[in-house]
């Protein structure tokens, strides 16, 4: 049921306490995020108590001086709004081949994933819905842009939340959904994903970010 | 949508007209346990399935259509996603269980009446109802599909010879009448056999209609729909004692409804942010006093608790009292929070206890005792040392919820495995059951499971890893004074009774 590679990465502690493990974890809740986001409602307490475990990872990260952005090096405390460098995220926007999936594999896929919290999917869901329309960028600029948009006190707030999705990524989703639901069926899958987001000890922010990519790539392309 | 019940006794009310609601703790009926579960033994009386739904144009269609309109008993393996059990509740007297799904039905069980003839039989719970409570809808202004699946249901005390309940699903409630027929009128002249109407000049006489017995009908209407009034998706609905108003939570609000009252209801907790960017905590859970119609609690996602009385200003923001425990330093991890976050919060019949569920344990809190709960009890402590991993599968944001029994000595609530663990709050032991199909044989007594947390594996016993987590029982309910329990599993509701000798 655990990956073997997850378990090495969180053993028998409660919780990741040295930097690999602490980032392999926020690297998990911000896809945790963006998954969440692709839904067709998010489940708002998920979301918030994921997004509390970034900051928190994030803040011991800028205390412990590990939390650097790419670009001009600046140690010490950044502005909080900065914490969640989106720009990691933005990058992962690869350029694949835009197709829109298959909507009936979709909602499988969708359906074999009960771990994800898929509020009554649809074929024709946010998938269908939100087309191939003008992308305005990558995805949200920062943890709070996140929750404006879950608020959607303007009509076409969540228009703009998917227009912001461009074509590939629908890749991403059905890749991100079909793979958690390769992993739920056994542990191949997680340890797929931890291998992927493993990375070897000593490197300094650019290679984990340059990893993060990586992760994403082999996400894409799987 | 209207069932046919096999047999039923017709005639007069009297049998049914139930007396006014009292509490339990005047129970009238003795528990047949009063040692609570850690002597008792458990049985299953019946394994009910949701009956599958099935389309009218199914035949050439997906099963996995929503659309209902025949509903029969099968085999459980032909069952859909949207037979999922998601809300299981007894009536006040413990003579109705009602269940919602995910496909936005809703399942009344009535229990069996006593006959001398078949004392066995019982304890046991047959179909009284069936009706389609919610649809999904298309929200046209958000370009969001609404779920229909139902996520609470609550009954409503009987004061005829109706029942009343309340169906919510994420974003409307109704208030649903269920009541039977056993009369029609006959004798109209004004048809003629085949339902056309006769000419008026044909018709020298006017014959009033008779009322003549016919078999039993149990039909469920609407009564009302409260729409609306909510912006994130309902949690909870709790009626209030003064049985006029009952309440409705979501992610970040609480309102209050007159049942009679459709068109408006009043916003009693706004935890809305001004800047949703500030936005760290929301509602997980709220339910009234059971006595004091002014008093209600809600639980939160940081693990707190507050209490309002509505007698001090109209917003409750500002809570009368507000329950959290201190964190344990020891346990401190990035997990801290999300475990801490509370699933479910119940009053204990009394008035005098609350009863909260977060990811790894019950606690009992004196209302009196604000600073730490009385008593805490660990559900399932194993799952400690692999949060990582619970929150890899996202295992770690089920929602469980807890139960009291009908005298508030013993309390219940889910795991995985299709486990489930019930504690005697008075002699303090606890056992742990499983519920189901390969291992219950009706009228087996259910034997106690244990996991093996590491060390040699006895022969009885499970090990951690081999868990299985898509099995977990989120749902379960207890009769309001006998120890009847109801325990969902998927699309399976398992009834279990204490043995009684």
């Amino acid at each position: 049921m655990f990956a073997r590679g997850l378990k090495r990465k969180c053993s028998e502690e409660e919780a990741p306490a040295d930097p690999l493990q602490r980032q392999s974890l926020l690297d998990m809740s911000l896809v945790k995020l963006q998954l969440c986001h692709m839904l067709a409602e998010p489940n708002l307490c998920r979301s918030v108590l994921i997004a509390n475990t970034v900051r928190q990872i994030q803040e011991e990260m800028t205390q412990d001086g590990s939390w650097c952005l790419p670009g001009p090096q600046t140690a010490g405390r950044l502005p909080r709004d900065r914490l969640v460098s989106t720009e990691i995220l933005c990058r992962s926007a690869r350029a694949g081949p835009p197709q829109a999936p298959d909507p009936a594999d979709l909602a499988s896929a969708l359906q074999a994933v009960p771990a994800i919290q898929v509020p009554g999917a649809v074929p024709a869901g946010p998938w269908g819905r939100a087309g191939p329309g003008e992308s305005r960028g990558g995805f949200p600029r920062s943890l709070d842009q996140v929750f404006e948009t879950l608020e959607s006190h303007s009509p076409g707030a969540v228009e703009e939340l998917f227009s912001d999705v461009d074509g590939p990524y629908y890749d991403l989703d059905a890749v991100l959904t079909g793979m958690v639901g390769g992993a739920k069926s056994g542990p191949e899958g997680l340890e797929t994903f931890a291998s992927a987001a493993a990375r070897p000890p000593g490197t300094g922010c650019k290679a984990d970010l340059g990893e993060l990519d990586h992760v994403v790539e082999i996400l894409v392309e799987t | 949508m209207v069932l046919q019940p096999a047999e039923r006794h017709c005639g007069d009310w009297s049998h049914r007209r139930l007396g006014p609601w009292c509490s339990p703790t005047g129970s009238p009926a003795p528990l047949s346990c009063e040692t609570g579960c850690g002597e008792g033994t458990w049985i299953l009386v019946c394994r009910l399935l949701v009956p599958t739904q099935v389309s009218l144009l199914s035949m050439e269609e997906d099963i996995d259509t929503r659309k209902i309109n025949n509903s029969f008993l099968r085999d459980h393996s032909y069952a859909t996603e949207a037979d999922i059990i998601s809300t299981v509740e007894f009536n006040h007297t413990g003579e109705l269980l009602a269940t919602g799904d995910k496909g936005g039905r809703v399942v009344i069980f009535q229990r069996e009446q006593e006959s001398k003839n078949q004392v066995h039989r019982r304890g046991e719970y047959n179909v009284y109802s069936t009706f389609q409570s919610h649809e999904p809808e298309f929200d046209y202004l958000k370009s969001l599909e609404i779920e229909e699946k139902i996520n609470k249901i609550r009954w409503l005390p009987q004061q005829n010879a109706a029942y009343f309940l309340l169906s919510t699903n994420d974003k409307t409630v109704k208030l649903w009448k269920v009541s039977e027929r056993d009369k029609r009128p006959e004798g109209y002249n004004l048809k003629d056999e085949e339902g056309r109407l006769r000419d008026p000049a044909t018709i020298t006489t006017l014959r009033v209609p008779v009322l003549r017995p016919m078999d039993l009908m149990v039909e469920a209407t609407p009564r009302r729909v409260f729409a609306n009034a909510h912006t994130y998706h309902i949690n909870s609905i709790s009626v209030n004692s003064d049985y006029e108003t009952y309440m409705s939570a979501d992610d970040l609000r609480i309102n209050l409804w007159n049942f009679e009252i459709t068109n408006q209801s009043f916003n009693i907790v706004d935890i809305k942010p001004a800047n949703m960017e500030e936005l760290t905590e929301v509602i997980t859970a709220a339910e009234f006093h059971p006595h004091h119609c002014n008093t209600f609690v809600y639980s939160s996602s940081k693990g707190t608790i507050r209490l309002c009385d509505m007698r001090a200003p109209a917003l409750c923001d500002r809570h009368t009292k507000f329950f959290e425990e201190p964190e344990d330093p020891s346990n401190r991890s990035f997990f801290s929070e999300i475990i801490s976050s509370i699933s479910d919060v119940k009053f204990s019949h009394s008035g005098r206890y609350i009863m909260t569920r977060d990811y790894l344990t019950v606690k009992v809190w004196d209302l009196n005792m604000e600073n730490r709960p009385i008593e805490t009890y660990q559900v399932h402590d194993y799952l400690r040392s692999k949060l990582c991993s619970l929150y890899e599968n996202d295992c770690i944001f089920d929602k469980f919820e807890c139960v009291w029994n009908g005298s508030d000595s013993v309390i219940m609530t889910g795991s995985y495995n299709n486990f489930f663990r019930m504690f005697d709050r008075n002699t303090k032991r606890d056992v742990t059951l499983e519920a189901s199909r390969e291992n219950s044989k009706p009228r087996a007594i259910l034997k106690p499971r244990k996991v093996c947390v590491g060390g040699k594996r006895r022969k009885d016993e499970i090990s951690v890893d081999s868990l299985d987590f898509s099995k977990k029982i989120l749902h379960t309910a207890w009769h309001p004074s006998e120890n009847i329990i109801a325990v969902a599993a998927t699309n399976n509701l398992y009834i279990f009774q204490d043995k009684v000798n």
